[in-house]
């Protein structure tokens, strides 16, 4: 049997590595994608007082330390059997609003976009970043900067820091706003919304208007499409919500599998080990692990933006929810399976952050001083949830009487969607290899399969001008290299 | 560095460029995200240097680092602790290429919070995540493995080491940049004196010496500390001293360079920009600083003003340098590999 293994070349920082097999026909008789790596929170932060959380798992991701902060955050709350006032409700989801518009617009513009602004089969030196610049424009350019400088800046006004916030606490936060910094925040907002719209509009231009490539054919073409369940947080009305909900699964079929609130969790999901991946596989208990397959039948789960808007009923401000109806209209109706759809979501959501920032930003109570209550009652366990950009975040804690953690469980953004992400590769290298032959283009198929998901184990997938670079060599049963591709590399 | 710049000018085309390279170990991405903060001066160092290799932004590989003359890097700015042989393989890879090395950031230059692990073994860290967590359904009791065989072959995983290490503990280092992760503003004042080669003596911290208490706007008076309190037991006054209030802030012991931010929200240091200059261990310093706060004589009272106060001495005083510090590591039974 052939291997084709395709390894990022940063593989030996260890992010994430796949193999394909080829049975004697050359076609994929199946493929793997590994990770190699884990760092051990779940032991580690044993023994450590409870409100270390936020700034320990902090660590496990620098680029979205947000996601984690808020989510241990929310468990803190829990363990210590504390109500934060609104005021500090308000101001963690404006802080975490803020977060989603810098992160997606990160997504968007290096990594997901130059797919589709420069086109899939662009020479890979324009696949990028700058070939997003050169094709819509210099002042691009300047107003990407400017969003996740902005984004930044306001973040490390909040929280403290750009990049590993300080800030969360049981029961509310370290510090309010004053009426100066609320109009900055403010100000930006607008601004963000603005940014947002624009980015919808180029979505437009270029990819849903192309005549060239057929995007709209090729977002809703068989190789990217997995009809799985979907899951994402909801509020009181069923809409997308980032910082707090119940959590909504629906069925391939669009009907509701399940709703409910983060702590019963383990109710609903199960994590499975495979002895090729250091990363686990979670999937929906009440249906069963199947392997990795679609369908009803098959507990494998989506968690990401789209997922997110196929699991809710609509958007809570009302420039996202018009933007969700035309998605949904020009692909054909809820829910859509097709993965690259993602970035379409993406964006939607992104205006969806920008238009609750602006909306929290203008409310009456977020300057109040009332943003903090002390927690009274003894610690004991506690469950905080939040959708991470990259899907349903949890952090679940026990303590002792005195706040010292005893057992933590964590199922992180991107581990939800490892099944799936599997599925992606293995079909998209199947829409490719036929009979032994390998096309160049599988390269970019494949990446552009995992990229939709802007998973977080490739580290090396949140890249500058949005490139994995990948070699795939192609050895026969005996271990000895026949072919050997790559992309971006040399 | 052979290729300097002319000084106070960047961007000097008649000069020689020179090389620079980044790169990852083991990691969370921080340092990038951080390096991507200085924003639109990356175009600055863009124009002043070649960047030879760094796998987040560019498309140079390890087998382009290989074929390198030695030496061929002026500056290699590298980040993350080595877990893993093949961390370790890059490591003295890019120090044989590099004339200069820098350890960027808390993990390669402490090993940080993800240090905390060698408090551990590879075998608790496995058995906690893929058996004891609860919503891991495992009856088989399947762990990963080097080498698993499938259906159509072999699949190979990288080992798990026991211990985390920082990069001088792996290779010589000429320069450490500190910070969890380093600010953006210090970076660039990092680059800044690369460009105009302006670096202090090698083996040095670039950075101040100077700790946060320093750059703290807050109000101090003398430390009398009665009692140690945990940040959900109380709301600090706004302009007074934390380690005053009873929090125990780590600004007494740790390098400047952040600015304070921290404290700025009201929320104690909590040490990630390491120690200053001649200070050996991080976590020895910050004990005895606070030590001295107390306000007791009787030794039996400090040990129960320190034990009530501050339930994980560990985890408070080596949260970001345990790799680092005259512990290193719990002690593993056996052969381990770990120290």
């Amino acid at each position: 049997m052939k291997r084709i293994s395709i390894d990022p070349i940063t593989r030996l920082e260890g992010h994430g590595k796949i193999d394909i097999f080829l049975d004697d026909e050359g076609n994929v008789a199946n493929a793997y994608l590994q990770i190699p790596e884990l760092r051990g929170f779940e032991r580690f932060c044993l023994g450590r007082p409870a409100e270390d959380m936020p700034n320990l798992t902090n660590r496990i991701c620098g680029v979205c330390p947000e996601a984690h902060h808020m989510a241990a955050t929310k468990a803190l709350d829990a363990v210590f059997h504390v109500d934060p006032p609104p005021a500090a409700k308000k101001l963690r989801e404006l802080f975490y609003s803020i977060f989603y518009a810098t992160d997606h617009t990160t997504h968007f513009y290096a990594l997901g976009g130059p797919d589709f602004v420069v086109g899939p089969d662009a020479p890979p030196a324009e696949r990028n970043i700058l070939g997003v610049v050169a094709k819509v424009g210099m002042d691009v350019a300047g107003k990407v900067l400017k969003m996740r400088k902005d984004g930044h800046n306001l973040l490390e006004m909040i929280g403290g820091r750009k990049v590993h916030p300080n800030w969360g606490l049981p029961g509310g936060v370290s510090r309010g706003i004053n009426e100066e910094q609320r109009r900055e925040i403010e100000a930006r907002g607008r601004e963000a919304i603005e940014f947002a719209k624009f980015s919808l509009q180029i979505f437009e231009a270029v990819v849903l208007k192309d005549t060239k490539y057929n995007f709209v054919d090729i977002i809703t073409g068989g190789v990217y499409t997995h009809e799985t369940y979907n899951m994402g947080t909801v509020d009181e009305n069923n809409h997308v919500n980032f910082y707090d909900g119940q959590i909504r699964v629906t069925a391939p079929d669009g009907s509701e599998h399940a709703k409910y609130d983060a702590v019963n969790y383990r109710e609903y999901v199960a994590e499975r080990v495979e002895p090729w991946s250091y990363l686990k596989f979670p999937y929906l208990k009440k249906v069963g692990w199947k392997g990795f397959v679609d369908g009803m039948d098959s507990g494998v789960y989506k968690c990401t933006p789209l997922s997110r808007l196929n699991a809710a009923d609509g958007m809570a401000t009302p420039l996202a929810q018009a933007e969700y109806e035309r998605m949904y209209e020009t692909l054909g109706g809820k829910p859509v399976h097709h993965t690259l759809a993602t970035h379409w979501a993406r964006l939607v959501e992104l205006l969806y952050a920008a238009e609750r920032w602006v909306e929290l930003a203008n409310d009456p109570e977020i300057t109040s001083p009332e943003y903090r209550v002390l927690p009274t009652e003894t610690p004991t366990e506690g469950v905080g949830c939040v959708e991470a950009p990259r899907g349903t975040l949890t952090h679940h804690y026990w303590t002792d009487e005195r706040g010292i953690l005893t057992q933590v469980n964590l199922i992180v953004g991107t581990t939800n969607n490892n099944a799936p992400i599997c599925m992606s590769v293995k079909k998209a290298a199947q829409g490719l290899i036929k009979g032994g032959k390998v096309n160049e283009g599988l390269l970019n198929m494949v990446e552009m399969a995992f990229r939709a998901y802007d998973p977080c184990f490739g580290c090396a997938t949140h890249t500058l001008p949005g490139q994995m670079p990948l070699v795939v060599t192609i050895r026969d049963a005996q271990g000895e290299v026949i072919e050997r591709l790559s992309q971006y590399v040399e | 560095m052979s290729e300097k710049p002319a000084e106070n000018d960047t961007a000097a085309p008649e000069q020689p460029k020179g090389k620079l390279a980044l790169y990852w170990a083991a990691s969370c991405g921080g340092c990038e995200i951080s390096v991507l903060a200085i924003n639109e001066k990356i175009l600055d160092v863009a124009a002043a240097f070649d960047i030879v290799f760094w796998p987040v932004a560019i498309d140079a590989k390890v087998h382009d680092v290989e074929k390198m003359p030695d030496g061929h890097i002026d500056v290699c700015l590298f980040n993350g602790s080595i877990r893993t042989s093949e961390q370790e393989y890059m490591a003295h890879l890019l120090r044989k290429k590099s004339k200069v090395l820098v350890a960027f950031g808390s993990c390669a230059h402490e090993g940080c919070i993800p240090g905390l692990a060698n408090m551990s073994n590879r075998e608790e860290i496995f058995t906690t995540a893929y058996h004891e967590t609860p919503s891991t359904v495992n009856p088989d009791r399947v762990r990963p493995r080097p080498e698993t065989t499938v259906p159509e072959g072999i699949l190979h995983l990288p080992v798990f080491y026991d211990s985390v290490k920082t990069l001088d503990q792996t290779v010589p280092v000429d320069y450490y940049l500190p910070g969890c992760p380093p600010e953006a503003d210090r970076i660039w004042d990092a680059i800044v004196a690369i460009l105009e080669g302006k670096l202090p003596e090698p083996g040095s911290v670039i950075g101040v010496d100077t700790t946060v208490c320093e750059e703290c706007p807050r109000t101090r008076t003398e430390k009398k500390i009665k009692a140690f309190k945990r940040t959900w037991e109380v709301i600090p006054d706004p302009d007074t001293c934390l380690l005053e209030q009873g929090l125990l802030c780590c600004g007494i012991a740790t390098r400047a360079g952040c600015g304070a931010r921290c404290p700025e929200v009201n929320s104690p240091c909590i040490g990630c920009y390491g120690p200053t200059n001649e200070v050996k261990d991080f976590g020895v310093r910050l004990m005895s600083a606070l030590a001295s706060s107390i306000d007791s004589n009787d030794p039996e009272e400090v040990d129960r003003i320190i034990e009530e106060g501050i339930p994980d001495p560990i985890g408070s005083f080596y949260r970001f340098s345990l790799a680092a510090s005259l512990l290193r590591r719990k002690k593993l039974a056996g052969n381990g590999e770990g120290t």
